[in-house]
């Protein structure tokens, strides 16, 4: 007999979410064996299995091997917490970019960059973290009224506090010499030259802010139905919505320290989650993980073919190839949220 | 359920104030009163969604103050006024999304949660519809899909915040009628706020009248719904006739 309930999903695409979890890996690998520098299948299986200082090994090893990596996390970091937003918001167009959090984390990153001289990706992570959570509190507090509604207010609010901390930032940024040039450096938004241990030092906060994501999810399909109803439920709604705050944080953080701001994967991966799985935020979360990292990966290692022998940066690769998609999801089945 | 002395309000403004109201196990029990008598704040009282300034409820000798909220999530249920259904989900997974309270977080979805679903969907005769969209149904299908989400709650005692609203009225008697079933066949304790008097008469067991947040009138149908009352209480001139047994209100057309 079939179960009265899927327990949670809504409409899941099986195909589209299979095609996407087999698009991680062969990511992977394009990212590893793919660039100025192409790799044969056999140079490549020499490097991952029995590295001995080719030149192979050294470009997959020092070079490759850790942006791949970040690029896993930051674009899985960013996608969950597109999702995790838009549930909270019940906005379909939150994102970190877009409602003022990586704006926050940014503005924070430059102020300590001049201020504090901090120079380690650690310190550039609680910078991050402290500057996303202040933005994400005022944010939500400029448009406590609108929020659980998804009202217009939240991303007027949002596009407010990016331009306002955008410019703040540009104005630290301009007066000092010193701090532009680390900026600039920074916040291309790139894969590239992130330094080798990057990778291990985001991962902790990445992995906490999904595993929190993953529990914030259940919430999220109480809270879709409304406070009410998730408090009659025995949800503790005040909590839920801390949960969330402190997951999108450190997603935010995690990704903007190592990457700079990179808009846009986090509304594209949302938007995508939520037509593969409907109304399942706990399904929506994987998914949307899942395709943040894909389609980071992927436009890096798109942005490293097309403009060889240099390369383009992924924020850039992302924009041209992403709207588009964005575009074709929507006109494909209407937004849910 | 026993209210003791309860009284509720928001910021500077007390709605509720100090009611005293026992309501018994295994019969439908309808509130009404003028628009802004306090009903639907009771009910948020009743239910711990609204901390109260003085008083207190009790399910089966428990003060609802002192139990945690998943413990009062397995005791009471309620379903808000015309509550929101998110687009993409379907029948079936709105009634398991009431066996959040069951569950922990760690725990995964069990026999017992799939046969609590499936009861609940039987019930309102929507098992055959629990793989389609929540927004595909009519009205009163929809309706009835959100009582078997609280019915999937599984608790002793249901409270229901104006069930009929935007329904036509065949779909209203419709999910009247489920909730006073509900009600007898379970021995649950079903309270329901409603504004149409005459609804209210028909399927109620039990009547209460709220007046600027006081009860000033209880009992059966027969003893609640007069000429004098509806006078005095709603400002409404109405003659009450008798229809298979119970009152019905028939306002007058000459003031």
């Amino acid at each position: 007999m079939p179960r009265a309930s899927r327990n949670g999903s809504g409409r899941l695409l099986p195909r589209g979410v299979t095609l996407l979890a087999l698009l991680v890996p062969v990511a992977t690998i394009a990212s590893l064996a793919l660039g100025a520098n192409a790799l044969s299948p056999g140079e490549l299986t020499h490097a991952v299995l029995r590295p001995d200082g080719q030149e192979g090994d050294v470009i997959v090893w020092s070079l490759r091997f850790p942006r791949t990596m970040l690029g896993l996390l930051v674009g899985a970091a960013l996608g969950a917490a597109g999702v995790l937003m838009q549930g909270h918001t019940r906005n379909a167009l939150a994102e970190p970019g877009l409602l003022g959090v990586s704006a926050g984390a940014a503005f924070a990153v430059v102020l300590s960059l001049r201020f504090a001289a901090v120079d380690t990706m650690l310190g550039m992570v609680a910078a991050a973290g402290i500057g996303a959570a202040l933005a994400a509190t005022a944010v939500y507090a400029l448009a406590r009224h609108s929020v659980h509604e998804g009202g217009p207010a939240l991303v007027v609010a949002g596009a407010a506090l990016t331009a306002f901390l955008g410019a703040l930032t540009s104005a630290v940024v301009l007066l000092d010499a010193k701090t532009l040039d680390s900026y600039r450096f920074w916040a291309v938004g790139s894969l590239a030259e992130r330094g080798q241990d990057t990778p291990a030092v985001i991962a902790p906060f990445v992995i906490v802010g999904l595993l929190l994501a993953a529990m914030n999810a259940r919430s999220l399909d109480l809270l879709a139905l409304g406070n009410d109803v998730a408090a009659s439920m025995g949800l503790k709604v005040t909590r839920a919505r801390l949960v969330g705050l402190a997951a999108v944080t450190l997603l935010t953080a995690a990704s903007v320290a190592a990457c700079g701001p990179i808009a846009f994967i986090g509304l594209l991966a949302g938007t995508l989650a939520r037509a593969l799985v409907g109304a399942s935020w706990i399904r929506g979360v994987l998914v949307g993980a899942l395709a943040g990292a894909v389609l980071l990966v992927g436009s890096d290692v798109i942005g490293r073919l097309v403009a060889g022998p240099g390369e383009l940066q992924v924020g850039v690769v992302s924009g041209v190839l992403g709207a588009p998609l964005l575009i074709w999801v929507i006109r494909r089945r209407e937004l849910i949220l | 359920m026993k209210i003791t002395g309860l009284s509720l309000g928001y910021g500077e403004r007390l709605i509720v104030d100090s009611v005293d109201l026992e309501i018994r196990q295994g019969s439908l029990t309808v509130i009404v009163g003028p628009n802004g008598s306090g009903k639907s704040t009771l009910l948020r009282g009743m239910s711990r969604l609204l901390r109260p300034r003085a008083g207190t409820v009790h399910l089966d000798g428990v003060d609802i103050a002192d139990v945690s909220s998943t413990d009062l999530a397995r005791r009471l249920a309620l379903l808000p006024q015309a509550p929101v259904t998110p687009q993409g989900l379907t029948v079936g997974d709105l009634v398991a999304r009431g066996r959040f309270p069951h569950r922990a977080w760690y725990q995964r979805w069990s026999d017992a949660d799939d046969d609590a679903v499936r009861r609940a969907l039987t019930r309102v005769d929507l098992l055959d519809r629990s793989a389609d969209q929540v927004s595909e149904l009519s009205g009163g299908q929809r309706q009835r899909a959100w009582l078997a989400m609280v019915l999937a709650q599984d608790t002793d005692h249901l409270l229901l915040d104006e069930p009929t609203t935007y329904l036509d009225l065949a779909h209203a008697v419709e999910v009247m009628s489920l909730a006073r079933d509900i009600a007898h066949e379970s021995s649950r304790t079903v309270v329901g706020v409603l504004h149409d008097l005459t609804l209210a008469a028909r399927f109620a067991d039990h009547m209460v009248v709220l007046s600027a947040g006081q009860i000033v009138a209880t009992g059966s149908p027969d003893e609640v719904v007069t000429s004098a009352l509806l006078a005095e209480v709603f400002g409404l001139r109405a003659e009450v006739i008798t229809v298979d047994g119970a009152p019905a209100v028939v306002p007058t057309r000459h003031r």
